[in-house]
């Protein structure tokens, strides 16, 4: 059984009385101790999804309307609060792209871990303490012992992500969602972040729901990618498969977009158009008005999922067509 | 290319002072954001910037364009020095300077329509003589950067991000200028979006052989729109090239990091070890301010800060471990 498994989830936001839809029935799993990228352009919904799985939606002008989210068995959209607040932040825990925001500036950050740990454990100050820590040594801060007094303005922006890292990881969570995780750091420091949750899953076993509009982090971090469009999935496949034999044409022009710094290109192959808004009005496939492919059938039916592999599957009329 | 540079610049500092003086004065703390950089930039060449937060890069471009103040060095244009110009004198030269910003949410007057966005620089610098000749050249401009001149009538909320960094070029290249400094202009657009910017900024460089100083963070980007690179660090340039010198040949322990640490699609490149944290501009470390990070590290790199050495082809590397490195060559 999956750890995590979402099943046809839909999300709206409710506007001047009206419910918009913006997220259009995604369903995929979590594997324990896998790690699952979600890639996707701004308003594509992906971290909608995420904060719907963190019980993070409750109280804003969004709704989750469908759907199911089963985290160990148990559907977290029907459980009562109080199991549920027993969960978020203990065997689910999350970070987030900013680490300057997250943190709170006038709490020490052994502070701010602690109260993490009292939250969820029957244990003492003193004992909350040394587990922040030891939790400030696992994610490699140097100076635990000194660090743990610091306010979060003393920090580096890497530093900074380590202490929510830590403060994620305060519970053991079986789950940890990462929202753009490195988008707000430099690249040497974006490395050392990536290669730290990679280290902290090998030895924890925990499952990793990594959410990223780049595909190279996607690439190499995570075993399994869906990759989302206008708040639906419209890809689907282990991480090497799809890299390798690309299914959708989004999924390709996003690659065709990437500039690298492996090799020279004349000309980049842009997708023409814009990003549709989430809750814009499209007919058939959402992205059939920017599809060098399309037919008449695209702009009428929304395609279905189909399988280009046992476990490849594209929705697209025309899935691998013209594979260069 | 013998040709003398259009922009020429000399041992540029810009440092900010810190806070207020210390108490029994041990004076006022300084950033030395930019500190002794030099480079020059050809007609029709494109020159990058490319470093990490911090580096100075941005600095570098908001000096040349007198947006910040220079604490020392020179920057000739076209051989006339523009840096103690007084601003009045460097007013008309503002036209030939041009920036392009990040952000264009910011960047655009909410309240402005496109044309009367597009029109002022256009008052500013007495280009068109009434409104009939301003919108002919607001027009021709908007179809330039790839938008329906009808889109003038409209306000800058209409418009998603890649087109309002469309206004935002179309706002530059309509003055016409020699020099434009693009500064992370596609850094806040989705990837399928930068792509049609790059390749529009791509065409208009080409097309109207305007020099440009591209600063970005982002070394795919620079790979595809550059000439030559320069890579800073902590407010130097530690090493400058051709796009193909940086890239397939770097050779500075900076550079190879920065290259190895980008995230691939396809696995292969071996990544280069960091030994130490990034810097803080306010307390670098002594000597080359690489050197807790660089496993080359010697003495002389704790005590003496390396000059830049010149590997043939204006190609520079400012490490004392040059021969050394180039041995390691991954």
């Amino acid at each position: 059984m999956a750890l995590l498994e979402v099943k046809d989830l839909a999300i709206a936001v409710a506007v001047g009385g009206q419910l918009v839809p913006v997220v259009h029935g995604v369903s995929f799993t979590v594997e324990a101790g896998k790690t699952l990228g979600i890639v996707g352009e701004s308003g594509c919904g992906k971290s909608l999804t995420s904060l719907a799985i963190m019980g993070l939606l409750e109280g804003s002008q969004v709704r989750i309307t469908s759907g199911s989210i089963l985290f160990d068995g148990q559907d977290m959209l029907t459980l009562p609060a109080e199991r549920r607040r027993a969960i978020m932040g203990a065997d689910m825990a999350m970070i987030f792209q900013e680490p300057m925001t997250s943190l709170n500036p006038v709490y020490r950050v052994g502070e701010q871990i602690a109260e993490s740990i009292l939250q969820h454990r029957k244990v003492s100050k003193a004992q909350a303490r040394e587990r922040a820590i030891e939790l400030l040594r696992l994610v490699r801060i140097p100076d635990p012992e000194g660090r743990v007094d610091s306010f979060p303005h003393q920090l580096s922006g890497g530093m900074r992500q380590r202490v929510m890292i830590a403060m994620a990881l305060a519970c053991d969570p079986k789950l940890l969602i990462a929202d753009e995780p490195t988008t707000a750091l430099d690249v040497t420091v974006q490395a050392r972040i990536l290669d730290l949750l990679k280290e902290l899953q090998d030895e924890t076993g925990m499952a990793i729901m990594l959410i990223s509009h780049d595909l190279g982090v996607i690439a190499e971090t995570c075993d399994d990618v869906a990759v989302m469009y206008w708040g639906k999935i419209i890809e689907t496949a282990p991480a090497d498969e799809l890299f390798s034999t690309m299914a959708h044409p989004y999924t390709r022009g996003l690659m065709a977009s990437i500039p690298v710094s492996d090799r020279e290109v004349e000309r980049l192959e842009a997708i023409p158009s814009r990003v549709p808004m989430l809750g814009e009005k499209l007919d058939g496939c959402a992205f059939h008005p920017r599809c060098g492919r399309a037919r008449p059938i695209c702009s009428d039916i929304d395609p279905v999922a189909i399988a280009v592999s046992p476990s490849h599957f594209a929705r697209c009329h025309f899935p691998g067509e013209d594979q260069a | 290319m013998s040709a003398a540079p259009l922009l020429q610049v000399e041992d540029l500092k810009t440092h900010f002072a810190l806070g207020t003086a210390r108490p029994f004065g041990s004076g006022r703390r300084v950033l030395k954001a930019v500190d002794g950089v030099s480079f020059s930039i050809r007609a029709g060449e494109v020159l990058s910037l490319v470093g990490e937060s911090g580096c100075g890069k941005s600095t570098v471009g908001r000096t040349l364009t007198r947006l910040e103040t220079a604490s020392g060095g020179t920057a000739r244009l076209d051989g006339r020095e523009i840096l103690s110009l007084s601003q009045s004198a460097f007013r008309p030269l503002r036209r030939e300077i041009q920036m392009i910003f990040q952000d264009p949410f910011a960047s655009l007057n909410p309240r402005l329509t496109i044309e009367q966005t597009l029109a002022e620089p256009l008052r500013i610098h007495g280009l068109a003589k009434n409104r009939t000749e301003a919108r002919a050249l607001i027009a021709e401009t908007l179809q330039l950067v790839g938008l329906d001149p009808q889109v003038m009538e409209r306000f800058p909320h209409e418009f998603s991000g890649g087109q309002r960094q469309r206004i935002g070029i179309a706002r530059v290249m309509i003055l016409k200028p020699r020099l434009v400094i693009a500064d992370e202009a596609v850094s806040a657009l989705d990837v399928s979006i930068q792509a049609q910017v790059l390749n529009l900024i791509k065409d208009l460089q080409r097309d109207s052989g305007v020099s440009m100083l591209f600063i970005s963070h982002d070394l795919g980007v620079v790979r595809h729109v550059s000439d030559r690179v320069a890579v800073m660090y902590l407010g130097r340039i530690v090493e400058i090239g051709s796009r193909a010198d940086i890239f397939e040949r770097p050779s500075h322990p900076y550079t190879r990091l920065l290259l190895s640490s980008i995230p691939r699609i396809v696995p292969g490149r071996k990544r280069v070890e960091d030994l130490g944290e990034p810097a803080n501009a306010a307390s670098p470390p002594s000597g080359c301010a690489f050197h807790p990070r660089c496993k080359f590290a010697t003495d002389i790199c704790r005590s003496a800060q390396p000059l830049a050495q010149p590997l043939g082809n204006e190609h520079f590397s400012a490490c004392h471990h040059i021969a050394e490195l180039q041995k390691d060559h991954a």
